[in-house]
């Protein structure tokens, strides 16, 4: 076996198979190890991909030619467009996942990369030498190298599942856990607590009264979640919803005390906008009942996840519950549903690449950094690769702008901010999302992603072109044109006597019909192109005015603050102040901006402070 | 490491009590320098104690002393309090002894606003209440000084709390629509028009606070001015106004040629009372011109004028027109007059003044209210406009924007940020999740 690499991923779910592509596309030697090479892409949880947030996370990984759209893509069984009667920018694309198909996919398109070696074993322990990563060594004793490795490690560090009163060691059902590896961390005084998250029970199909349930369709427009995936390849299945209803909630209840949230077993915090049912009674008592939508999990299974109800009451209680609900009066179990208590690593220990600050080449991605979601730990994965890459290459590091993509805002709040409970995407915590849309990822980031040497050659043509045709759409587009001329051209507008360009016109709902007439190039490119194109003139004025806001930014963004920068010696900070900026350790004066609680004198405090060290720095000199 | 400031804090000597303040991470040892305490004395008790000279031993004053130990006090740090005699000699005396102690300690003279300025830096007050303490401190007027206290006890910034609040949940249920609607959890008939209601609301409240009258008009004083025809007694009145001899009184018509500005404080209110050149119909005198020029200009912005021509010749519509002159022989009332008075002898001045401040009543804050900075009514006034903006726009993403940039106005108001109090406040009120 070789055992020489640039880059070692250890974990093979979505983070990890991210980050070991991204590394490979690099150029890096790269090696994923897992405990098992047939459950490399398997999908723990809900097997959809995409929505609000996180929709656009898939579009962007696309963009910078990741794996999980062509995944999902492969596997599509159900689409919808979620907020499609809304504005552009929160629409989020998701789709439903055939559980073999995606993972054949994934293990597939890692297969078919250059530079990628797939090592079934457990990593136990990562050897140091002088303050730096060296490698990884397996249970076995051996010893594979590489310059760096990127943790992606799921729910597998010091997992502990949870069903009622039973209690078993293990990061999914019937996997064990990486507990060895987790000691290991704890033994490098990385900051570590615990999260919880739940999974509902699995269905036998076969047992569902489907007939007296409403259904739910798939959408009918050709969409999909990668750019260049040219169609739908998969036969389409619909969903059913039904609901909780009182005797539901009364079941639940009485199981309440048995339940692991409540009896103080599960230390960690769960998702606040991802509760399980029995968090949902407790919490919300009122209502009289919630939705839960009935998700085929593939083609050729019977298997059913119920979309809603995720719990870890004990196994009894989950059957009677299950029972009282419309539709499942004679359902079979055949996997009951079971909360997950696992170890992170608080992410203010990582910087804007991902690394740990305090052990170079060393990246962490995914669950581990206390996010949720396949599309957070994917976007990580290609964050946490692609700079372990660079690192060992000798590159020049991937940072993304919380001003250009979703992926930039979640590594920044997460490095920042840290978290309470797993982190999930969500549009409200993007401030610039009239520009950072799902249907746009393609134009913010895959010219960066080639300058990155992350594209393919297939992409890199298909993008050129693409940009090409967007150019040439763009120019005639700025053509400038008088209330009259229209008028004269048969379009009648809001005879304002401005001149306005092409573009400006677009916004008008009078154009809406007739813009594709007065530019003939606009017709002629592929229907996205042209949505997006006349998306950005919808809100370009609204861009524009944030354009001011982001270059203060942007200004503040290179006022860097040294690592070594003492808050202590600042009058104006306040013990609570100081303790954030020193767990989050700003780069710049804008990221310190962004901290809960600094106020605007504390950062001209800061900004003092700063400039007469640098100024005092120069006289030593 | 931070100075440690000193300054006299009190009202300029002489006087008969001096208070000398000491803020900083030094001043406890300071203190027992000239105390010559080997204990620190006891905290937060008053003392009578001797300050001696730390370099000749000589006594310089018998003191009352305060040791307050940070980060508990006004500046957040530690501050010691001497309140010495008020003499100009003792004063001088123990400022001097204090300032040769700069070479041994990182020690200076306080900049003017200094204390305020920590203050504020160390969180002990936000940035309302530290301009409302500057206007405290320059308060001359007692409607000047009322206001102050409102702003300085944090009144605004709890109105302020409140219209963040409002704004808040409003921003919570936008985004839940958002981010959250096709999840049946978030009950979506109804929270929409919901959130167009408490939209409003809100604009209105703030729109209100917008119409209140501002701290630069409070400070400033109320522009009174003072026109009529050449010789109408223009200058008499405004000397028995003011109380002294401003203007130059004769009977010769055109004395007064330029704007002459007084400032002064009847019942309480600042006013800066103008007295205009006579608004001759003609002139040669070019200089004469140029003073009727100004005049028209002072009584178009005037907050009042008081007119003492013919009533039908009055500038404003809404102009107090007075009879100035009955004690002459020759007085007659003319038709329209608001008021006879005679600046000479004092007859019916206390009734004009009394006219006077019912007509600037809305001019100045009412008991109980405060008044906005320019600074801070152009924030409100920014979030009232994108406010009215929001509600005009049927796209949610676009009232989401303009409720996103309000928060950040607001947030630059009150000195906070933070999307994560935005999104408290969405999970706090909805059951969400699939």
């Amino acid at each position: 076996m070789k055992t020489d690499f640039d880059v070692i991923v250890i974990g093979g779910g979505h983070a990890g198979c991210e980050a070991a592509m991204a590394a490979a596309r690099k150029g890096a030697r790269t090696a994923l190890i897992t405990f098992d090479a047939g459950t490399i892409g398997a999908m723990s949880c809900n097997p959809a991909i995409g929505g609000l947030g996180k929709g656009h996370l898939v579009r962007e990984v696309d963009a910078f030619d990741g794996i999980i759209a062509r995944a999902a893509d492969d596997a599509a069984i159900h689409h919808r467009m979620l907020n499609s009667s809304k504005g552009k920018a929160v629409q989020g694309p998701r789709v439903q996942a055939d559980r073999t198909l995606f993972r054949a996919s994934v293990q597939r398109q890692l297969a078919a990369q250059q530079g990628l070696t797939i090592i079934a074993g457990e990593a136990a322990d990562l050897p140091v030498k002088d303050g730096a990563i060296t490698g990884v060594e397996l249970a076995d004793g051996s010893i594979v190298t590489a310059a760096a490795v990127v943790l992606a490690t799921g729910t597998f560090l010091g997992g502990k599942l949870f069903r009622g009163e039973e209690i078993s060691i293990g990061g999914r059902v019937e996997e064990r856990a990486a507990t060895r590896l987790g000691e290991r961390l704890r033994g490098l005084g990385l900051p570590l607590s615990r999260l919880k998250t739940g999974t509902p029970a699995r269905l036998d199909g076969r047992t569902i009264n489907w007939a007296i349930l409403d259904e739910q369709p798939s959408d009918e427009e050709g969409w999909t979640m990668g750019a260049m995936a040219g169609g739908r390849k998969v036969p389409q299945l619909a969903c059913a919803i039904t609901r909780t209803n009182a005797q539901t909630h009364d079941i639940i209840r009485s199981g309440l005390d048995r339940s692991p949230l409540f009896s103080g077993a599960i230390e960690g915090k769960g998702p606040r906008y991802c509760p399980s049912i029995e968090d949902k009674i407790f919490r919300f008592g009122d209502r009289d009942g919630h939705q839960i939508f009935l998700e085929p999990e593939g083609l050729n299974t019977h298997l059913v996840y119920p979309n809603g109800i995720s719990t870890s009451l004990p196994v009894d209680i989950q059957w009677q519950m299950l029972r009282s609900i419309r539709g499942l009066e004679k359902v079979d179990m055949v996997v009951p549903g079971y909360a997950v208590e696992y170890d992170y690593v608080d992410p203010r220990a990582l910087d804007r690449t991902l690394g740990l600050l305090a052990m170079p080449g060393l990246y962490c991605a995914g669950q581990i950094n206390g996010t949720t979601g396949y599309e957070e730990a994917s976007a990580q994965g290609l964050v946490a690769g692609a700079n372990a890459a660079a690192y060992a290459l000798g590159q020049d590091a991937l940072i993304l702008e919380r001003t250009g993509s979703y992926i930039g805002v979640m590594v920044d709040d997460l490095i920042l901010h840290g978290v309470t409970e797993p982190y999930r995407m969500l549009t409200a915590r993007a401030e610039y999302r009239l520009r950072l849309r799902a249907d746009n990822a393609t134009t913010r980031l895959t010219g960066q992603a080639l300058e990155h040497g992350l594209i393919g050659s297939e992409r890199r043509d298909w993008f050129l072109r693409r940009m090409e045709q967007r150019d040439s759409v763009m120019e005639e587009l700025s053509i400038e044109k008088s209330p009259n001329e229209l008028a004269r051209e048969g379009v009648s507008v809001r005879q304002d006597g401005t001149k306005r360009s092409l573009f400006e016109w677009a916004r008008f709902p009078e154009m809406e019909k007739v813009i594709v007439d007065l530019a003939p190039l606009l017709a002629s490119v592929d229907a996205d192109l042209r949505d997006e194109i006349l998306e950005d003139a919808h809100y370009a004025p609204y861009l524009e005015r944030q354009s001011a806001e982001i270059e203060e930014l942007h200004r503040n963004e290179a006022i860097r603050i040294p690592a070594t920068f003492d808050y202590d010696g600042i009058g104006g900070l306040s013990l609570e102040m100081r303790e954030r900026l020193l767990a989050a350790k700003p780069e710049t004066l804008a990221a310190a901006s962004r901290i809960a609680g600094i106020t605007p004198a504390a950062l001209a405090a800061i900004l003092v402070h700063i400039r007469r060290r640098s100024e005092s720095g120069g006289q030593a000199a | 490491m931070t100075d440690t400031i000193f300054a006299l804090s009190s009202g300029r000597p002489p006087a008969a009590i001096a208070v000398i303040r000491i803020s900083g991470p030094h001043s406890f040892a300071i203190h027992s320098l000239f105390t010559k305490d080997a204990t620190p004395s006891q905290p937060r008790a008053a003392h009578v104690r001797a300050l001696l000279d730390p370099d000749s031993g000589e006594v310089l004053d018998r003191a009352l002393i305060l040791c307050l130990p940070g980060p508990d006090t006004v500046t957040g740090e530690d501050l010691v309090e001497w309140h010495c005699h008020g003499g100009s000699a003792v004063v001088r005396a123990v400022l001097a002894a204090l300032a040769k102690q700069e070479n041994a300690f990182p020690l200076r003279e306080a900049e003017a606003g200094e204390f305020t300025r920590r203050s504020f830096e160390n969180g002990r007050i936000d940035l309302n209440e530290a301009e409302g303490l500057a206007d405290l401190l320059s308060a001359e007027t007692e409607s000047q000084r009322r206001a102050a206290i409102m702003m300085a006890d944090g009144h605004f910034s709890r109105r302020l709390e409140d219209w963040r609040g409002r704004l808040l949940a409003c921003s919570a249920q936008v985004e839940s629509l958002l981010d959250f609607s096709d999840e049946d959890d978030v009950p979506d008939e109804g929270l929409e028009s919901g959130v167009r209601k408490n939209l409003a609301d809100l604009m209105l409240d703030m729109a209100a606070q917008l119409s209140a009258p501002s701290a630069e008009r409070l400070r400033d004083g109320i522009h009174l001015v003072l026109a009529g025809p050449p010789n109408a007694g223009k200058s008499t009145l405004l000397n028995a106004l003011a109380g002294r001899e401003a203007a130059i009184v004769s009977d010769i018509a055109g004395t007064t040629r330029d704007r002459i500005e007084v400032p002064v404080s009847l019942g309480g209110v600042a006013f800066v009372l103008t007295d205009t050149a006579g608004l001759a119909e003609t002139t040669d005198d070019r200089i004469e011109q140029i003073g009727i020029d100004r005049a028209k200009q002072a009584i178009d912005s005037a907050d009042i004028v008081l007119w003492l021509g013919a009533p039908d010749d009055s500038p404003r519509e809404d102009a107090i027109c007075v009879s100035a002159q009955m004690d002459r022989v020759d007085w007659v009332e003319s038709e329209g007059t608001t008021i006879c008075i005679s600046a000479r002898t004092g007859k019916n001045m206390a009734v004009l003044v009394e006219m006077i401040l019912n007509k600037v009543k809305h001019l100045i804050p009412t008991e109980g209210s405060y008044a906005l900075h320019k600074r801070q009514r152009d924030a409100v006034t920014n979030i009232v406009q994108l406010l009215r903006d929001a509600q005009l726009e049927t796209d949610l993403l676009i009232v989401a924007e303009q409720l996103r940039l309000s928060r950040d106005a607001m947030d630059r108001l009150i000195g906070r940020s933070g999307v994560e109090d935005m999104l408290d406040s969405l999970f706090s009120r909805f059951c969400i999740g699939k």
